[in-house]
């Protein structure tokens, strides 16, 4: 994101009057287009709404208000901006480990089995997700429901084409997740791009689905959500909790990034540890 | 002066031993929160073995940063290999956005998300390293009113971090490194005192 050095001393009213044009530009994103970014947590969101005003050449929060007011296709921008969360293949390959140890052995007793993977942004989680499935022999009774807010991403990741530079990168991660074939052959090159199998999809729902403003579509074995809710405030984490709680089967399991914790939340007692290094859940109920 | 109440130290290349010193120095009843970055490769400590490693060589209690954490006064929070660390008001959050400068966590995204959530109540330390991270953020303390300090150049493993951070905030305090921890005591107990 863009650097920029500024000398001048910041006042007391300067801070006030950048918190009122914080609060109105999300109110008026919330009342012209619905998306609801009032509950993420401050400071990420601070950022990325000033990487917006510097890419449209402005100045202030208030003239980006102006912007996606009037231009809806800045609001696409901005959009992007505020959801686009990066990822990799077999991110903390360790986790991997213990889906494959701990979880899909609970999964296994399903004749069906349902998955979410919430806040899914270019598909490279779930894919991960449908190949260690598949390696476990279960792949063809899940079905992986990857939904995000970002509809250009989830195409992205319906296209199954991700950049062959990664592919070190990703192979390395892949080993040490357990992968049990060639992760090579997964994919074909193509130019810059690595072409993943395209029966890796069929198994995968791609959706929109707002985690702040949608509700429950499903009861779910399995819920993926891995560094999504790091960016929400503390109260929308709440409400989240709530919609997964309301979107799990009996005994649902839910998996958080490796940095996120439930302990501190409402719904702490609702869930036991399966894997206390992964943040890795097992509902009581 | 306003009191210190956090704390923003960042470390590049040699900086392991350079924030064991620093943190080494400060009592177990330090009136501050701390939070550190420092670049490390994403796959060497998976199971936190520096945080283990200072919270076993220093008095205050060191931990890795978790989502949402409350930020106390004597805890340490280390930024996790591979996020950015950010501070809100009373609390730390998490991001995987993209490395800034290669580098995640940045310590330009630590530093300058303190400077807006503690204003001139934070001091930001830039210690040894051989890149300009920290620069930006520590003149976004001191634009907000809160102390600036950097290691002195002439006592870092590698200046050039250190001279990005003069370069771009001139009027920070220069200390040897073994003179920040007494600094950052001064700076808690005398703000305590008069603010």
């Amino acid at each position: 994101m863009a650097v920029r050095v500024n000398f001048a001393p910041v006042h007391d009213d300067d801070d006030a009057r950048e918190r009122l044009e914080m609060d109105l530009l999300l109110e008026a994103i919330q009342r012209r287009y619905g998306y609801d970014f009032r509950g993420y947590a401050t400071a990420s969101l601070r950022r990325r709404l000033w990487h917006r005003v510097y890419g449209e050449n402005l100045e202030t929060l208030s003239g980006l208000q102006e912007r996606i007011l009037h231009q809806p296709p800045a609001m696409e921008r901005l959009l992007r901006d505020l959801s686009i969360n990066v990822t990799e293949m077999f991110r903390d390959p360790g986790f991997y480990r213990s889906l494959r140890e701990r979880v899909f052995p609970l999964l296994r007793t399903h004749p069906f089995i349902r998955v979410w993977n919430a806040g899914c942004s270019t598909g490279e989680e779930s894919y991960s997700l449908a190949i260690a499935l598949r390696e476990e022999g279960l792949l063809e009774r899940t079905r992986i429901y990857a939904t995000d807010i970002d509809s250009e991403a989830l195409a992205r990741a319906s296209a199954g084409t991700f950049p062959l530079e990664r592919m070190q990168r990703y192979t390395e991660n892949y080993l040490r997740a357990g992968g049990t074939e060639a992760f090579s052959s997964y994919y074909v090159a193509d130019g810059d791009s690595a072409r993943f199998d395209p029966s890796l999809v069929d198994g995968i729902v791609l959706a929109q689905h707002n985690l702040v403003t949608d509700g429950s579509f499903n009861e779910f074995h399995l819920i993926v959500c891995r560094n999504v809710m790091i960016y929400f405030g503390s109260a929308l984490q709440e409400d989240v909790l709530q919609l997964f709680g309301d979107s799990m089967s009996r005994f649902g399991i839910l998996a958080l990034g490796r940095k996120e914790s439930i302990r501190r939340s409402r719904h702490a007692e609702e869930y036991e540890p399966l894997d206390e290094a992964e943040k890795i859940f097992r509902r009581r109920i | 002066m306003a009191a210190v109440q956090l704390v923003a130290i960042g470390a590049s290349w040699g900086g392991l031993q350079a924030v064991e010193c620093v943190l080494g120095a400060l009592p177990a009843d330090f009136g501050a929160a701390i939070v550190v970055a420092q670049h490390r490769q994403a796959r060497e400590d998976h199971n936190d073995r520096l945080t283990s490693l200072l919270d076993g060589r220093c008095e205050l209690v060191v931990r890795e940063a978790e989502d949402k954490q409350a930020l106390r006064p004597g805890v340490v929070l280390l930024a996790p290999a591979d996020y950015h660390l950010l501070v809100e008001p009373g609390e730390v959050a998490l991001s995987v956005d993209a490395p800034v400068n290669f580098s995640r966590p940045s310590i330009d995204i630590l530093l300058r998300s303190a400077a807006d959530a503690y204003g001139d109540r934070v001091a930001g330390v830039v210690l040894t390293g051989a890149n300009a991270d920290g620069a930006e953020g520590l003149a976004r303390i001191a634009a907000r009113g809160g102390a600036a300090i950097v290691q002195d150049p002439d006592t870092a493993v590698r200046r050039e971090m250190p001279d990005a951070a003069l370069a771009t905030t001139p009027a920070a305090r220069v200390a040897a490194l073994e003179e920040i921890g007494p600094l950052l005591v001064e700076l808690v107990r005398s703000g305590a005192r008069t603010g």
